[in-house]
């Protein structure tokens, strides 16, 4: 009985890990400019990294009987690097001079940063 | 439980083809820099469900070095991608 209610419970951190990292793919192939596929990138890779792991842990932990300490130490620092590379690479590319996508409405960051300057500087 | 873990070995190495394909199309280098930081984070989960189906813990610092290496490569393209050198010597870079 124990022992289907750690497997469901593994089942369910594992299955919504796949279910992120499949939103990730469509996400990375189908989304318009860059920005938008870091984004995707960023936030959904990470959450379904976080959750397999988690799974790998319990599974480790429950049923073989070791505890891991190193898959915690690999989701806690999944957790602090994943959005910070995401938004360091989505930074470059808008200083780098990376087009935005026709849909975009809004650019808060236009009056204060002159792109196309940055661009022919770097050129 | 294997047959689960086996289909999602599969849908895993098919949004690793989903990463491959931006990473080989993608119009600018951050694309193809996102892409490859995803692949980054694709093997750590494919490492993962392996050392459950194989039901050894000796994969499990693979996740750390991946994840590690995976981190410090994004963060010097980025600085590469900016600013054209990764490690700024000068100190008044900015004006």
């Amino acid at each position: 009985m124990t022992e289907i209610l750690i497997n469901s419970l593994i089942i369910l951190f594992i299955a919504v890990g796949v279910f992120f990292i499949l939103v990730t793919a469509i996400g990375l192939i189908r989304l318009p400019d860059v920005y938008s596929r870091a984004h995707a990138a960023s936030k959904s890779a990470t959450l379904g990294v976080m959750s397999i792991l988690i799974g790998v842990f319990l599974h480790f932990w429950l049923i073989e009987g070791n505890f891991n300490p190193r898959i915690i130490l690999g989701i806690v620092f999944l957790f602090i690097t994943g959005p910070v590379g995401g938004h360091m690479m989505a930074k470059a590319a808008y200083f780098s001079g990376v087009p935005l996508a026709k849909e975009t409405v809004r650019d808060d960051m236009a009056p204060l940063v002159d792109r196309e300057a940055t661009k022919k500087e770097q050129l | 439980m294997t047959m689960f873990l086996w289909i999602c070995v599969g849908i895993l190495s098919f949004s690793l083809v989903g990463f491959l394909y931006r990473l080989m199309k993608g119009p600018s280098t951050p694309d193809r820099v996102i892409a490859l930081d995803s692949i980054g984070v694709g093997l750590i989960t494919l490492v993962g469900l392996f050392s459950i189906l194989f039901d050894s813990p000796f994969f499990l610092e693979v996740i750390l070095l991946l994840a590690i290496i995976a981190y410090i490569g994004t963060v010097a393209f980025s600085k590469f991608t900016e600013k054209g050198v990764i490690i700024e010597n000068d100190r008044d870079t900015h004006k």
